[in-house]
């Protein structure tokens, strides 16, 4: 912007003070427990209380894992790590790939049953999670899914599909139709003009939607925590409750916990932020 | 057969595979649990899903104050923590977007809490506000502005303050990034143009900034409005809907009537009336977002 009005110095002072403390909020609280996980117990129970660690220690991390010679029970993270992975990975692919078909159907065409079809997909989101949890956990027990990685897998992927054909409808639109037809005249089938003209260009609100669909599968916990029971498929989050099974909370365990919680999606997300506002605008508001 | 082959038949083909899921995950478990809402079905006696007791539950839901003070705990909280978030997000949106140096610093940490989960949100606050070790009670020590530690998640006043604050910290940056978004896809030229007509800083923003950010506000409260089922993961952390029920949500009450009280058709009951509250939300904002729209004119 070239004719930004000049601002007095005051003024810029004060943005940039009241910008600092909004982002001291926002780091804080989580820096503060990332910190906790590399704490010894002794400074969090620690009065007058001790701000910054004196003592690193991974000791909290090789306690979950059962790996400190004094605390003997460990807890299957590695177990819960995995299934995490799979069912989030798994559900991601296949809503990206079943959402991408159903976003490409209603940007593209025509067809009778449009507005409604669109209206219900929408409509299949407002039922939260935990409503859907007590009919599924019957359901799923009747057919023998409760306690797999398939059953939670088949759930993400439900609750995935609605909003990835919501944000690739509005990407796909984004592009102009006569790319996709050119390509055709050129000889291309619409299968191949779709492969080497659309799809490419539609690759960064792919990425966006399929960074929100791994977050939300990563993180579901109301209904993963009712449809699992053992290690056979218990993820991640639900792990996390096992440190609250006694009357006291073991902070400094639950916080080398959530560490590796959030390390893939800290990783996933720098990678794809970039994607991430484009794919939030595109998606959301042109419809 | 020959339908399937025709080009007609593309689009229904395409959306097949997601019509099943969504039929299968969503549609058939919401009729089992509409079945189960006029049953006295409770999960000891599995026999009981096929004893039909028709509106019984609904009855007695009409008659319980439990369910409706949590009705309305619900409709409260999930009012003041979107319209807050929607406040402070635009507040954090518009302030970052005044910085020109490091912008992009800045909306990488800004996007720092959405990548915790609403479970992992639960116990962070739980730890900060718990009375004895947590950093909100040594922060107001070490000022000396309290002798006594505050019992945040044990008062019921305070309780509720502390989801709240928890809610805002986790989903205000959803708000900011949406609405950043539509600041950086805002035209310049109408802002020039009525500084040179003389409008100041406030007028601008009145006029044009906001009515251009309507619509993103308008998709930000559907999808945040869509989502605040997940403040069922922080509440059931941080107070499992105590002290005393002075928390309790539908969501946790649900569960809590389902699974530990075994009363699943009750608690389905109670499912139905919560989501035609979702449906209601839901209908709102999208009306709020077609008006928005069709004012913006031809930017879309």
């Amino acid at each position: 912007m070239s004719a930004r009005t000049i601002e007095k110095p005051w003024q810029r002072w004060l943005l940039r003070i009241t910008l600092f403390i909004a982002m001291m909020i926002l780091v804080v609280p989580g820096a503060w427990v990332v910190m906790t996980a590399f704490r010894p117990n002794v400074e969090v129970m620690a009065r007058p209380p001790i701000w910054i660690p004196q003592d690193w220690t991974l000791n909290n991390f090789l306690g979950i894992f059962g790996l400190l010679p004094d605390r003997q029970q460990g807890l299957p993270v590695e177990r819960y790590f995995f299934n995490s992975l799979v069912i989030s990975l798994t559900s991601t692919v296949v809503a990206i790939l079943v959402g991408m078909m159903g976003g490409y159907a209603f940007a593209r065409y025509r067809f009778k049953g449009k507005g409604a079809l669109f209206l219900s997909f929408m409509l299949s989101r407002t039922v939260p999670g935990v409503a859907l949890s007590l009919p599924l956990f019957i359901l799923w027990s009747k057919i023998g899914l409760i306690d797999t990685k398939f059953g939670l897998i088949l759930v993400y992927m439900a609750i995935n599909i609605p909003f990835t054909i919501w944000l690739t409808d509005g990407f796909f639109r984004q592009i102009p139709a006569d790319l996709s037809e050119a390509a055709q005249i050129d000889g291309c089938t619409r299968w191949q003009a779709f492969w080497k003209v659309e799809f490419p260009l539609a690759r960064s609100g792919l990425a966006s939607a399929g960074i929100f669909a791994f977050l939300t599968a990563w993180n579901e916990f109301a209904l993963a925590s009712q449809l699992t029971r053992t290690t056979a498929s218990k993820t991640m989050p639900v792990g996390l409750m096992d440190f609250t099974a006694q009357f006291t909370v073991d902070w400094t365990g639950m916080s080398a916990m959530a560490v590796l919680i959030i390390i893939p999606a800290l990783i996933l997300t720098f990678i794809v932020q970039k994607h991430l506002i484009a794919g939030l605008t595109f998606g959301g508001v042109k419809g | 057969m020959k339908f399937f082959r025709s080009p007609q038949a593309t689009p229904y083909l395409l959306l097949l595979p997601a019509i099943v899921v969504i039929l299968a995950v969503v549609l058939v478990p919401l009729l089992v649990s509409f079945w189960t809402s006029f049953t006295s079905y409770n999960l000891v006696r599995p026999d009981s899903l096929y004893n039909f007791v028709g509106l019984r539950n609904y009855r007695r839901l009409i008659g319980n104050d439990d369910f409706w003070w949590a009705f309305g705990r619900t409709v409260v909280f999930i009012t003041i923590a979107l319209n807050l978030e929607m406040l402070m997000g635009l507040g954090l949106a518009l302030l970052v977007n005044r910085i020109t140096w490091g912008q992009r610093t800045l909306r990488t940490i800004m996007m720092f809490p959405m990548m915790f989960s609403p479970i992992l949100v639960g116990f962070q606050f739980k730890y900060l506000f718990n009375d004895s070790v947590g950093l909100v009670n040594n922060a107001l020590f070490a000022l000396n502005l309290i002798d006594k530690p505050i019992p945040w998640l044990v008062n019921g006043w305070l309780a509720n303050f502390s989801i709240i604050v928890a809610e805002m910290w986790m989903s205000t940056s959803i708000f900011a990034i949406l609405l950043m978004a539509g600041l950086l896809a805002m035209p310049k030229e109408p802002i020039e143009a009525a500084k040179v007509d003389g409008c100041n800083a406030l007028q601008v923003f009145r006029h044009i900034t906001l009515p251009f950010l309507m619509p993103f506000i308008w998709i930000a409260m559907t999808i945040r409005s869509l989502d605040v089922a997940r403040a069922y993961d922080m509440v059931k952390i941080m107070t499992n809907g105590g002290p005393a029920g002075r928390t309790e949500l539908i969501w946790t009450l649900m569960t809590r009537t389902g699974y530990q009280n075994s009363q699943m058709g009750m608690a389905n009951a109670m499912g139905y009336i919560s989501i035609l509250l979702s449906i209601a939300f839901t209908i709102m904002f999208y009306r709020n977002l077609s008006k928005a729209r069709v004012f913006m004119g031809g930017a879309q």
